[in-house]
Formats: structure tokens, C-alpha cells, sequence
């Protein structure tokens, strides 16, 4: 009996080590976020932040009360992030997808060029975001050089890093930043893909694009599948990028949910209002994530 | 099986995001044996190199003196205040740390920062050493100060000798009109009147915080309740950004500025005044001359202004403090006596371009330039400190994002009314903390 239980206890007891720093990295700081966002955590308590008052709700009704400021500026920014997102995935998943199947084929030079793709994902962030702030800049940058003195496109030179523009600013460096990962992913997809399946549609009169429609991303579908998953957590995660580019406050156009909270918490100092923005954002991700694992999984079930 | 893997990746993305939930702390030990103190030291020079070359030989001065090392970390500004907060949060800190004054009421309102108590003065060789003003930027009024003046800084008004005399004007502005018609004279082609650091939140506060007080406006009552947006404030505020919105005596470029480019198109003369604290080893940095340029006091509204509204400077400057966890308190006040010692006074003031603190120290020549003198005199008497309420600092960022926001507005040719100016105002102000 005492030989059995030491024998099916040996694997667990193996596992606690494991189990018990998986809790103190990652289980513990969540609980204690959590617990945080029922506080009422202002500079008055950090310094013994288990004397803060409850607060129950209320960090939550004020996030989501959208006819407040708070709330209303919440609510835009989670707007900002999901088209930023939408538009950032999109983009860099087209891109990455396209170069991917340009590069497939061996031709000369494809060593260099993939290596070129893949520098911006190499950079340090910091070091790659500031050179496109210096880009982005109103009197002496690059792209304004570029699109009004030598292009003429535009009447006057507009604004990149302050009001609406600083958008698409930032989409740009987004897309810029994250593009080569999806190629990287992309382009080890493509290898696992036999060549005879090609040899064999080309036989049978099938075009570029009908081999790209009906071999080339069916059977990507399963990298495509994490890929997307993993853009979509890095880009609405995303906090990097516009705080190089914008500073600690950045404009309402391209206000990014982790830069808000941030603000929300570190620069006016309500760590308790912060952690529940976090809390909900962590909640939506979750619900978003889950919804978009059954349904990718449930549609490739129906296929087999 | 379906459902565990969906389980299964949730708590992977769960895990991922625990990052955004789980933000705070930090790490910094102070197990200081009583023979040593860690210091961090606000970045007052061109550069952190520039700062440990200034303070190393005389932290080494007080390591003789007193036998106590110091170990100096520089912290830049940018990082500085999260530092503090962080240190505050976990208890682990330095023992004695710089702190940008207008922060002195809300880090004093953490209880991290030892309060200079009759007692605790008596040990730094008394109160009454330092410059009243100084000390009235270093905590909440009715308390004991959460710290002690350092370096004292106010903002002046620099112009450009050679433009203006091009242009035909003799004096410098003695008021804001005065200022928008020479800056008229000065505007031409590809030339401005006027450099404002448009995208920087300290900044903005800083002239926010002096219009409003000219035009009578308090950012807090009393009670340390929020007004932002009293038709003093919007107007206030309407004037300062007018200068590029109505008057377009600034570039619209400007209002992307944040990291000192003004200071670089005035001392380069792309632009014929601008209004700084202690400008001079900034411009010579870039290669202004001294005689180059003429220093005067920010203009007032009207020409003979006096009472609560004839103020046009904060008490700027430098706050020394002491973490209230310091292993060697003792250790720590003596370094509080050293640093600010009429001998030490004069040297880093000097060094940096700034003011003393203590009254004994002023009395020296090297703080008699025309530049330093006009400082001086404006701090003793039209400076008065930033609000000291417990709130200062989301003050600060909440109006000072909402003016990067109105001069953006501005400088793409969007109207900045009244209306838009109240709207802006409103805002910050709800989203200050209601406690």
C-alpha cells in the first residue's frame, strides 16, 4: 500500500516545484492585480497598500459608467485599440502572407531579402520606434519630406505625432514592427506543405491563384490559426510602441487601452482604478480568445 | 478534449495579459550599513555623465568629512517618479533622494518621506537657513515639509538682442499685449515671435499655472477641491494657446515639441523669445552666446500689476528628501547638512545654473549675472508655488495633456473657442479622483 501511494505520488511530487514558482510568477501577481482593483488604492495608501479602504465595485462602476469621464474616455480608447488592432493583424497577416509565397520559390537573392524582412522584428524596440518618431516629425522628418517637398501630395505639411494623424502613425509602425513575425511563421508553414500536391493541381490546369486559394492556405489554416491569436494578444496588448512614439500622454486618436491604464494608474495614481481596467481588460481578451478557439477549432472539425 | 484545450489556451492568454493586472513594485534594496547612504539625484545637468562629474568630488569631501560613503545613482526625469512610487509601494528605497518640488504635497501625502519636524530641522542646522519661498514649495501648508529646498529655479523671459533690435523694439515686453505686438514685428516667412514647448505636460502646467494666476484663477479651492474650469482657468488658457491659435506669433510646430526643441530654435534664432527657468547653460550648450540674448520678467497682464495676481513664476526647483525607511537616519541628516551648506550651496548652483536655497549662500558674486539677478529677484518677489495639495500631480498631467491637446488643435487650424477651451478643461476635471 505504502509502495503504491509512494509510486503514484512520485510524479506530483516531482511536479511541485514547477507548480509552486508557476504560482508565485504568474498565479500570485494576477491575484494580487485583482485583489488590488477592489481597493481604493490612491497615493494615500501605497505605502501599506493592505490599509486601503474596499472600494467593492465602485473602481468597476466608474469604468464602466459611460456617460462620466472616466468611463467615456475608457470606452474610446478601447475603441482606438480595436480598430488599431483590427487594422494592425490585418495588415501585418496580408503582408507576411504575401511575402511568404513570393519567397517560397528559390530564386537569387531570396537569402538577402528575407533577412531584410526580418530586421524589424530583430531591432530593439526602442532604439526602432524612436527613428520613426524622428520620421514622424512635423518641421524636419522624413515622411513629411518625402509626401510634401518631393511628392507634393499634400497641400501642407500635417501633423503625425499630435491629433488624428498620429493614428495612422502609429498603425504604421505597428505593422511595420509586427509584419515580419507573421512571415517568419508563415514561411515555416509553407515548407511542411508537399510539392507534389502544386505539381499535381498544376497538372490538372489549376492557376497561381487557385493553387494560393485552394493548396497554400488550407494547409496553413493550422499556423494561421496561432498566428492570428498571437498578433491579435500582442497588438491590443501592445504598450511599447506608442509610448516611444507619443510620451506619457498620448493623443486621443491613438489613445491604446495599456498606455490609458497605464496612465490611469501610474500618472494619477489611482493603482486601484488601473488594476480594474486591467481586470476587464484581461476578462475581454479572455472571452475573446475562447470564443476564437471554439470557433476555428469547430469549423476545422466540420472540414475533416 | 475540445474543451479542455479551449480551457487550456484561456489561461495561456491569461497568463499573457497577468502582465497589464499585475503592474507595480519594483526592486531597489537599501541594506545600508551605517557607514553608507545610496543617493538618487535628479538629472540637473546636459546629460547623467555631466551630473556624477559635478556631485562625485563632493560626495568624496563628505566621505572625508564624516567617514559615511555615498552611492550616487543619477535618475533621469523621466523615470524618476515612478522610482519614487515604486520605492514607496515595496518600502525599499535610497535614504535620501531628489524630488521635483511641485511634487512635495502628494509624495507627502504617501507617508514615504520624512517630515522635517522643529527637531528634525534643529539636526540640519534650523529653519530658518533657507529661503522662505524655497521652503513653501516643499509640502502642504500647516504641515511640517516633507523635504528641503535644494536648487531654486523661476521661469524669465529670454529675447534675442539682435532681432529685436532689427525689428525696431527697444525694450523687452513688460505686458502679454506688449508680447503679442513685438511677437507681430518678429513674425516673418519662415520666422516666429515666440518658441512654446507645446507637447510637454510640465511645461504647459507651468505657464498654465502662471496665466491662471494672473488672471485670478486657482486650480484648487480651499479645500483642495479641483476647479479646472472656472471662466478665469479657460481664460487663462485660451490666452497662452492664442499665441499660436489667434495671434500666430508661434510656429504651429511647436506644438509637437517635448524635449527641449524651443530652448534649440530660440538659441539657434529661429525664434526671438521664449519663456524658461534658467535657460543660460542650455543656450550656451547649443551655442548661444550670453550677450546674445537679454533676460526680463515674464510679462504681466497689465503694466503696473501688484497683489495675488502679479505673479508670473513658479517656485521652481529641486527638493531634497529623506526616505522615511533609511537604515541610517543619522547618517542621512548629515548628508541633508552637507548638501545644503553655504559652501556647498554655492558650488552646485553654480555648477548647474541655479539658485541657492539658503539666504547665506546668495550673497555670492557669481549669482550677480544679469541672468541670475533677474531670477532672483522675481523669485523673492512675484513667485509663488505651484498648488500644494495632495492631487498636484494628477493635476498636472490631466490639464497639462488637455493643453497638448487644445495647442494640436491649434497648430492643424481647428478653431480654439471659448467653448472648446471650457470642454477641454471640463474634462481633466472629471477625471480627477474623487476622494
Amino acid at each position: 500500500m505504502k509502495a503504491r501511494l509512494r509510486r503514484v505520488g512520485l510524479p506530483y511530487l516531482l511536479l511541485i516545484p514547477a507548480l509552486a514558482l508557476e504560482l508565485l510568477i504568474h498565479l500570485v501577481p494576477m491575484l494580487v492585480g485583482i485583489a488590488m482593483s477592489f481597493k481604493q488604492l490612491t497615493q494615500f495608501f501605497i505605502r501599506n497598500w493592505s490599509g486601503a479602504p474596499w472600494a467593492g465595485l465602485g473602481n468597476y462602476r466608474t469604468a464602466v459608467d459611460f456617460h462620466a469621464a472616466v468611463g467615456q474616455a475608457l470606452l474610446n480608447s478601447f475603441l482606438v485599440t480595436c480598430s488599431f488592432t483590427l487594422l494592425v493583424v490585418g495588415l501585418s497577416w496580408l503582408l507576411g502572407t504575401a511575402a511568404a509565397i513570393l519567397m517560397q520559390d528559390a530564386f537569387r537573392g531570396r537569402g538577402v531579402l528575407r533577412t531584410l524582412f526580418l530586421v524589424p522584428y530583430a531591432l530593439p524596440v526602442y532604439a526602432a520606434v524612436i527613428t520613426w518618431s524622428f520620421m514622424f516629425q512635423h518641421d524636419t522628418g522624413l515622411v513629411n519630406h518625402v509626401l510634401h517637398d518631393q511628392l507634393h501630395l499634400t497641400s501642407g505639411k500635417p501633423f503625425w505625432l499630435i491629433g488624428g494623424n498620429s493614428f495612422y502613425a502609429l498603425v504604421t509602425v505597428a505593422v511595420w514592427r509586427s509584419w515580419p513575425f507573421a512571415f517568419l511563421c508563415l514561411t515555416a508553414g509553407l515548407q511542411n506543405i508537399p510539392r507534389d500536391l502544386y505539381e499535381a493541381a498544376s497538372l490538372d490546369g489549376a492557376g497561381v491563384w487557385q493553387q494560393i486559394r485552394r493548396i497554400t492556405l488550407p494547409s496553413l489554416r493550422p499556423v494561421n490559426q496561432v498566428l492570428v491569436l498571437v498578433l491579435f494578444l500582442w497588438t491590443f496588448n501592445d504598450f511599447n510602441t506608442p509610448y516611444v512614439l507619443f510620451g506619457r500622454s498620448a493623443p486621443e486618436a491613438a489613445d491604446l487601452i495599456s498606455i490609458h491604464i497605464y496612465q490611469a494608474s501610474f500618472v494619477t495614481w489611482n493603482f486601484g482604478s488601473g488594476s480594474a481596467m486591467s481586470v476587464l481588460l484581461l476578462l475581454f481578451l479572455l472571452v475573446v480568445t475562447a470564443a476564437y478557439l471554439f470557433v476555428t477549432s469547430r469549423r476545422r472539425g466540420a472540414h475533416a | 478534449m475540445q474543451t479542455s484545450r479551449v480551457i487550456a489556451a484561456s489561461v495561456m492568454a491569461a497568463v499573457l495579459t497577468a502582465g497589464a493586472a499585475a503592474c507595480g513594485g519594483g526592486t531597489s534594496t537599501n541594506k545600508t550599513a551605517p557607514k553608507t547612504l545610496t543617493y538618487w539625484a535628479s538629472n540637473q545637468g546636459a546629460n547623467i555623465e555631466v551630473d556624477k562629474a559635478t556631485l562625485t568630488p563632493e560626495l568624496t569631501k563628505f566621505e572625508q568629512q564624516t567617514g559615511i560613503k555615498v552611492k550616487l545613482e543619477v535618475v533621469p526625469w523621466s523615470d524618476l517618479l515612478n522610482r519614487i512610487l515604486a520605492a514607496a509601494t515595496s518600502g525599499q528605497g535610497p535614504d535620501v533622494l531628489n524630488i521635483g518640488n511641485t511634487w512635495s504635497a502628494s509624495l507627502q501625502a504617501t507617508g514615504a518621506l520624512l517630515p522635517f519636524d522643529a527637531a528634525t530641522f534643529a539636526k540640519i542646522g534650523g529653519k530658518e537657513r533657507f529661503v522662505p519661498s524655497a521652503l513653501a514649495s516643499a509640502g502642504a501648508a500647516g504641515k511640517d515639509p516633507a523635504a528641503v529646498p535644494l536648487y531654486s529655479l523661476a521661469y524669465a523671459l529670454y529675447y534675442n538682442k539682435a532681432q529685436f533690435q532689427a525689428a525696431g523694439i527697444t525694450a523687452p515686453p513688460a505686458t502679454w499685449d506688449e508680447l503679442v505686438a513685438d511677437g507681430k514685428k518678429l513674425t516673418t516667412g519662415g520666422h516666429f515671435g515666440l518658441a512654446m514647448e507645446g507637447a510637454s505636460i510640465s511645461e504647459n502646467i507651468h505657464q498654465a499655472f502662471v496665466f491662471g494666476k494672473q488672471h485670478g484663477a486657482d486650480f484648487f479651492d480651499a479645500a483642495g477641491k479641483p476647479q479646472f474650469d472656472s471662466p478665469q482657468a479657460v481664460a487663462a488658457i485660451q490666452q497662452y494657446v492664442d499665441f499660436m491659435a489667434k495671434d500666430k506669433i508661434a510656429a504651429p510646430g511647436d506644438a509637437e515639441y517635448s524635449a527641449n526643441q524651443s530652448v534649440t530654435d530660440f538659441a539657434t534664432g529661429k525664434a526671438s523669445m521664449l519663456l524658461w527657468q534658467a535657460a543660460a547653460s542650455n543656450l550656451k550648450a547649443h551655442g548661444m552666446a550670453a550677450d546674445a540674448y537679454g533676460v526680463a520678467p515674464i510679462p504681466f497682464q497689465t503694466a503696473s500689476a501688484s497683489g495675488p495676481t502679479a505673479v508670473n513664476s513658479m517656485v521652481a526647483g529641486i527638493n531634497l528628501a529623506v526616505f522615511k525607511n533609511t537604515g541610517n537616519l543619522d547618517g542621512a541628516l548629515k548628508f541633508v547638512k552637507f548638501m545644503t551648506s553655504t559652501g556647498e550651496q554655492k558650488i552646485l548652483n553654480i555648477a548647474y545654473g541655479s539658485l541657492p536655497s539658503v539666504t547665506d549662500a546668495q550673497s555670492d558674486p557669481a549669482f550677480s549675472t544679469p541672468d541670475l539677478k533677474t531670477l532672483s529677484q522675481v523669485l523673492a518677489t512675484s513667485a509663488a508655488p505651484l498648488p500644494q495639495v495632495a492631487n498636484e500631480s494628477q493635476f498636472e498631467t490631466l490639464v497639462g495633456t488637455a493643453m497638448k491637446g487644445l495647442l494640436a488643435d491649434a497648430a492643424a487650424g481647428r478653431p480654439v473657442t471659448t467653448a472648446t477651451v471650457k470642454a477641454a478643461l471640463t474634462k481633466a476635471q472629471q477625471q480627477m479622483p474623487t476622494s
